[in-house]
């Protein structure tokens, strides 16, 4: 018996950019000077008790912002403006709740370990997004977070696949979420993480200094085993890998990843990559593609999001976006010209040449 | 058709031993690894117990066989001693002959370095030794454990407070079940810090006197450190290469109480519905549950929520039950494999460990844990509850398998 395919019934993302449903897409997009970028608030009482919005970390709202926007997306919002459950929550994290934990070690140290409140010590527990989906959802149902680098929003598809495959559930709401913080940012600044220099986000992939730009957001979709007329794409498959020895290997492992898709690599229309503006990172991608994949066109999603450990998850918003709507906007392109006719994406995403991953997404 | 699951391979280290060996032993002579704190200095030492591994970083890394434990965490050099001895046990050779993964779980990954880190860092942003953070994060651990034992092929964390390990061996065993991995290394690993051990006191469930599970005058939990790590496997790859299978992985569910984000809902839904998923998936009836190894951290909330969930499913017939935690301390992402692995002890051995510390019935509750050794007790299929904040609960049943029986 062959696999059931896998839907995309839906989807959403709060991002440093301002459209949030992918019928908004595509959209006009910001550029910024700053960096970090950070996500624009959607309108967080629409979605969150009022009482409630005051207390949550940003990674708790725009977690379960996005995820509200995607259940709307994928028509599991009521007429009473509740919103029906799926039957299974799984998301992924790269470095989790960063405010609330950076607040209770902050208070702890400063404070010698007394005078200290729990609120921020609950929240600052990986699975603090995913926990509040369910309560706000009353979603008894399974429930995961992953929490493994440039793997953890790969990870949480493959489960939230996997569940549906086995035929365990037939609706799952899956998504990455990551903040930063001030804290992380300067952390992070000092390892080398990101560029010195100002430049315009928009131009990220003419800047040659080193480092990129550092960003967040959380984007979450409605996976399920049978379409609809919101179904927009059919996701194909994940696949995960560390440290390839070289370019070739990077290569061999996409072709063979497309061909258990039952697709050849001249199927594949556009590739999204990771590419982030740091040289670095980037040849990686230009290794990849001229070795592998060199008559076809690449887009870029970094110069919208920045770089965060689940930024992947913003990329396959877009391409949901791109095949749903058939529409490639010329700002997405790194390479090669805009395809006409899309009916595969490949997205190719790699954090420090460490973390590798493949997501394939087809038109339905 | 379903495949099914083996346990060929065990390692845990915790502060009842530091290995499977002295594990065994200090369950068999009802010792608790509850003692005080030593590992680093806290306003709360000589108030607060704790259960820590018997072990420095620098004793864990020349164990390991590195000459210093600088580059690691305390987490990390847990999970790597519970991984390899794992690995070991189930007498693998070529991590290549098959697809191998590994799962690890974590709550708080390399926090045992990064307050040292913050502290500094908090006086000026340009001070703190990076090398204190760069593995602050969940993921680091099973990395360094992916390199240590040379694991090719799928590597992951799940972080989802104290059921993260327990989730780890769902997941791996729904990875082998669906031909995606023949054989997958799950665990979890957590060091005892000051930030969870200041988290949990804001929240006033831990017991200054040590932890009492199940007891009427219960107090709370103990905080614990550790790690442990089953290797599972495909029943391809056991009969390829002759395995001997410790037990067998027969059901697992896992269901969120939706209730509060810390706190059990008042009849224990989420409980409920984990273990209810788990019998259904092993097609097991109740009344075939041998033993439960429940999750009793001993705080008032837990135990109630848990005892009720338990009535509601067994009803007159609760199997023999207790919670080890009162030798262990909560080993939080660690627990829910540590105690799989207390788990396949029961079955190998034919025991079932005592709920220490076990005074005074609860009252709202018609049962009361196994408070005395029992041995020899046939045990054929035994249940292991994890749950944790997030409203994340989780069961896993372990079933004993024919060739299980040591002499």
């Amino acid at each position: 018996m062959a696999d059931p395919l896998v839907y995309i019934n839906g989807s959403g993302t709060v991002s440093p950019q301002p459209a949030f449903q992918t019928e908004k897409f595509p959209f006009e997009p910001v550029s910024y000077e700053t960096n970090p970028l950070k996500v624009i608030d959607p309108g967080y009482k629409e979605f969150i008790p009022a009482e409630m919005i005051r207390r949550m970390g940003r990674i708790i709202k725009m977690g379960v912002a996005s995820a509200k926007l995607c259940l709307r997306d994928a028509g599991f919002q009521q007429e009473d403006g509740n919103y029906r459950s799926p039957e299974a929550i799984v998301t992924g994290t790269g470095l989790g709740c960063l405010e609330d934990t950076g607040k209770f070690l902050g208070s702890m140290i400063t404070n010698k370990e007394e005078f200290l409140t729990p609120t921020s010590f609950i929240q600052s527990t990986h699975n603090t997004v995913a926990g509040q989906i369910a309560l706000l959802l009353k979603c008894h149902g399974y429930n995961f977070t992953y929490v493994h680098r440039a793997f953890s929003f790969e990870s949480a598809l493959l489960d939230a696949m996997t569940r549906i495959k086995t035929a365990t559930c037939t609706e799952v709401l899956t998504g990455g979420s990551d903040e930063i913080t001030n804290p992380s940012f300067s952390i992070m600044q000092r390892m080398g993480f990101w560029k010195r220099k100002a430049i315009q986000s928009m131009e990220l992939y003419q800047d040659h200094q080193r480092g990129t730009i550092a960003g967040e957001g959380s984007s979450f979709f409605l996976l399920a085993n049978k379409k609809n007329d919101r179904t927009r794409a059919v996701l194909s498959g994940v696949t995960t890998f560390l440290h390839p020895e070289s370019s070739f290997e990077v290569v061999h492992r996409g072709y063979r990843f497309l061909n258990n898709m039952k697709c050849q690599p001249n199927d594949i229309q556009l590739i999204i990559t990771g590419i982030n503006g740091n040289p670095q990172d980037d040849s990686v991608y230009y290794e990849f593609l001229d070795k592998g994949f060199s008559g076809t066109p690449m887009a870029g999603f970094k110069h919208l999001c920045g770089e965060y450990l689940t930024a992947s998850a913003y990329a396959l918003w877009i391409a949901s976006g791109i095949l749903s709507t058939q529409v490639v906007p010329p700002w997405l392109m790194v390479r090669g010209t805009q395809p006409e006719k899309i009916d595969n994406i490949l997205i190719y995403n790699h954090f420090k040449n460490q973390e590798h991953a493949f997501i394939l997404i087809r038109k339905v | 058709m379903p495949e099914r699951v083996f346990i060929t391979g065990i390692g845990i280290v915790c502060a009842i031993g530091n290995n499977v060996g002295e594990v065994l032993n200090s369950l068999m002579a009802e010792r608790s690894g509850i003692g005080a704190i030593t590992l680093f200095p806290t306003l709360h030492q000589g108030t607060l117990p704790m259960a820590e591994v018997k072990m420095s970083n620098q004793e864990l890394a020349s164990d390991l066989g590195f000459s210093t434990a600088k580059a690691y965490t305390r987490t990390a050099l847990l999970g790597m001693k519970a991984a390899r001895e794992a690995v070991r046990s189930s007498v693998i050779t070529d991590m290549k002959a098959f697809r191998t993964g590994l799962i690890g779980a974590t709550t708080v990954g390399g926090m045992d370095r990064s307050e040292n880190f913050y502290a500094s860092f908090l006086t000026d942003p340009s001070k703190g030794k990076l090398a204190d953070v760069v593995n602050h994060d969940c993921a680091s651990g099973t990395e360094q454990i992916a390199a240590y034992l040379n694991i090719p092929d799928f590597i992951t964390t799940i972080s989802t407070a104290c059921s993260s390990s327990v989730n780890a061996i769902m997941f791996g065993s729904d990875l082998i079940r669906t031909g995606q991995l023949d054989r997958v290394i799950v665990g979890g690993h957590d060091a005892v810090t000051r930030f969870t051990l200041n988290g949990f006191n804001t929240l006033m469930i831990l017991d200054r006197s040590g932890c009492h599970p199940f007891d009427e005058n219960r107090a709370g939990l103990t905080l614990g450190e550790g790690a442990a790590y089953l290797v599972l496997e495909s029943d391809e790859t056991v009969a390829a290469a002759g395995k001997k299978v410790l037990a067998e992985v027969t059901g697992y569910g896992n269901a969120n109480d939706a209730y509060h984000q810390t706190a059990s809902s008042p009849d224990g839904k989420g409980a409920f519905l984990a273990m209810t998923k788990a019998l259904s998936m092993s097609g097991l009836a109740p009344s075939e549950i041998s033993y439960i190894n429940v999750h009793g951290t001993g705080t008032q909330n837990n135990d109630l929520s848990e005892g009720l969930a338990i009535e509601r499913i067994f009803g007159e017939n609760v199997p023999p039950f207790s919670s080890t935690k009162a030798f262990t301390g909560h080993t939080l992402g660690a627990a829910g494999a540590v105690e799989a692995i207390i788990s396949v002890l029961s079955l190998l051995h034919k025991v079932i460990f005592p709920n220490l510390n076990f005074s005074t019935p609860m009252k709202e509750l018609k049962i009361k844990p196994v408070s005395r050794l029992m041995t020899p007790v046939k045990l054929q299929h035994v249940l292991s509850n994890s749950f944790g904040f997030g409203g994340n609960n989780s069961s896993v049943i372990l079933s004993r398998f024919e060739n299980t029986d040591v002499q």
